[in-house]
């Protein structure tokens, strides 16, 4: 079947098939693998993406519901060729070690700045409940939402 | 495999007759888990996200109703989360702030899971599922909704509406125990509320989540009252013997929260 969505501010098609994910469209249909593919059932968080501004987990999303909405990946955060400023704390913090769970902390980060500009240490905790880490144990990745928080 | 996308309650009333095979999907949360799986391939899909009839909530004669398509992230926000506080404390312990973004009570009641955490607080509030098909509606209340694990009494023609609830503001709260305080099946759960009456509900410790009430001067038996009206088994996540156990002390603490 054929999709029609908005996916990083730019309207575009896709042929899907209909039991499949939105990760799946994403990544397959889309070319935007960015959001990866890693329990396929919502309990990393690496697909994490927006759907009309909500945080969600893309490998829970069917396809076709995602049709007439808004989605906007990790690829959609980086504006004018600059990254966004997430992205830039994630790097300076050392906060990325093999980067898989990366794209979806820094969407689920971004998601909870865009709300909260002053998280304690606790909002941030829950914020991220949702995405897990294998390598860096979550101190380099709280250092770099604290920086990022203080850069906004 | 179709993807049926109605746009109204009456359209999907009518898909749902015609394609009684229709899996609905909502929040997809236990939907796509079993498709990216393979463990479901349903012939159709019929998706209700579309659907705003299903969705939001209102206060109607001192009771609220809850559409099906309520997510948790919308159940604990103010003032809902006021009107029924229990509710909004479970709905904080699923899963992670995306799964409380897409995750529905309506989907909740649909897969009527014996761990289901919406399902204790809306025992104990006296909640009453509406149900309705192209042959119309009806009313069910939660205790004779939910068969078995996962086992409910909707007909293949039916789909849930969402549910009534009383006993808004009156003093009630939610405990769950797991290994963690996000992303955790419970091991058990349990809602309180006192008023006019004792009320508990426990989830994860019996085929369905089960209500028990007690008067008003049973407060010191109601703690064991619970945990014997409980039938857990040892799984992967517990033992019978901790659930029992695990509920009288939860009893216990919820009573001294909502007596104060
Ligand atoms: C990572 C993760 C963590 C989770 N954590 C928890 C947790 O802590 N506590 C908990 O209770 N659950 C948890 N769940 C399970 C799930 O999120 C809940 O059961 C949720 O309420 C399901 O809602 P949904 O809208 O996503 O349902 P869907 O997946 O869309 O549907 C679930 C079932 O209900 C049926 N259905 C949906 N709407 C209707 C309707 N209107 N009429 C008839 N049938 C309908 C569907 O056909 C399906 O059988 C978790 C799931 C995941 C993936
Ligand atoms: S791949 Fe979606 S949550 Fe893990
Ligand atoms: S950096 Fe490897 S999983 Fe997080």
């Amino acid at each position: 079947m054929r999709i029609e969505l908005s996916v990083n501010g730019e309207p575009c098609e896709a042929d899907v098939w209909e039991g499949e994910s939105l990760l799946y469209a994403l990544r397959e249909r889309l070319g935007l693998p960015g959001s990866k593919n890693a329990c396929e059932q919502g309990e990393c968080g690496s697909c994490s993406v927006l759907l009309d501004g909500k945080l969600v987990c893309a490998c829970l999303v069917l396809a076709a519901q995602a049709e007439g909405h808004e989605i906007v990946t990790v690829e959609g955060l980086a504006e004018d060729g600059r990254l966004h400023k997430v992205q830039e704390a994630f790097v300076a913090a050392g906060a990325v070690q093999c980067g898989f769970c990366t794209p979806g902390l820094v969407v689920a980060t971004a998601d909870l700045l865009a709300r909260n500009v002053y998280p304690s240490d606790d909002d941030i905790r829950e914020a991220l409940s949702g995405n897990l880490c294998r390598c860096t144990g979550y101190a380099k990745i709280f250092d770099a939402v604290r920086m990022a928080a203080a850069s906004l | 495999m179709d993807v049926l996308t109605p746009r109204s309650l009456e359209q999907a009333l009518r898909l749902k007759a015609e394609r009684p095979d229709a899996v609905p999907i909502q929040g997809g949360t236990d939907v796509m888990v079993e498709l990216n799986f393979d463990r479901a391939r349903p012939a159709a899909l019929l998706n209700l996200n579309e659907v705003a009839e299903l969705r939001g909530w209102s206060r109607q004669n001192g009771r609220v109703w809850l559409g099906s398509g309520l997510t948790y992230a919308e159940a604990m926000e103010r003032p809902l989360a006021e009107a029924l506080p229990a509710l909004a404390e479970a709905a904080r312990t699923v899963g992670g702030p995306q799964i409380r973004n897409r995750g529905t009570i309506g989907g909740n009641l649909g897969t009527a899971s014996p761990a289901g955490d919406a399902l204790p607080p809306l025992l104990v509030c006296g909640a009453e599922v509406k149900i309705a098909s192209v042959r119309g509606e009806r009313i069910v209340p939660l205790p004779d909704f939910v068969v078995g694990p996962k086992r409910n009494v909707l007909a293949e023609d039916e789909l849930i509406l969402g549910v009534s609830v009383g006993g808004t503001e009156s003093r009630q709260t939610f405990m769950k125990v797991g290994p963690r305080n996000a992303m955790v099946i419970a091991v058990v759960s349990l809602a309180v509320r006192v008023d006019g009456d004792l009320r508990a509900a426990f989830g994860s410790a019996g085929p369905v989540p089960t209500l028990v009430r007690a008067g008003l001067g049973d407060v010191d038996s109601f703690p064991q009252r619970v945990a014997e009206a409980a039938s857990p088994i040892d799984d992967v996540r517990g033992t019978a013997s901790y659930r029992r156990h695990a509920l009288r002390i939860l009893t216990r603490r919820a009573l001294d929260r909502c007596l104060v």
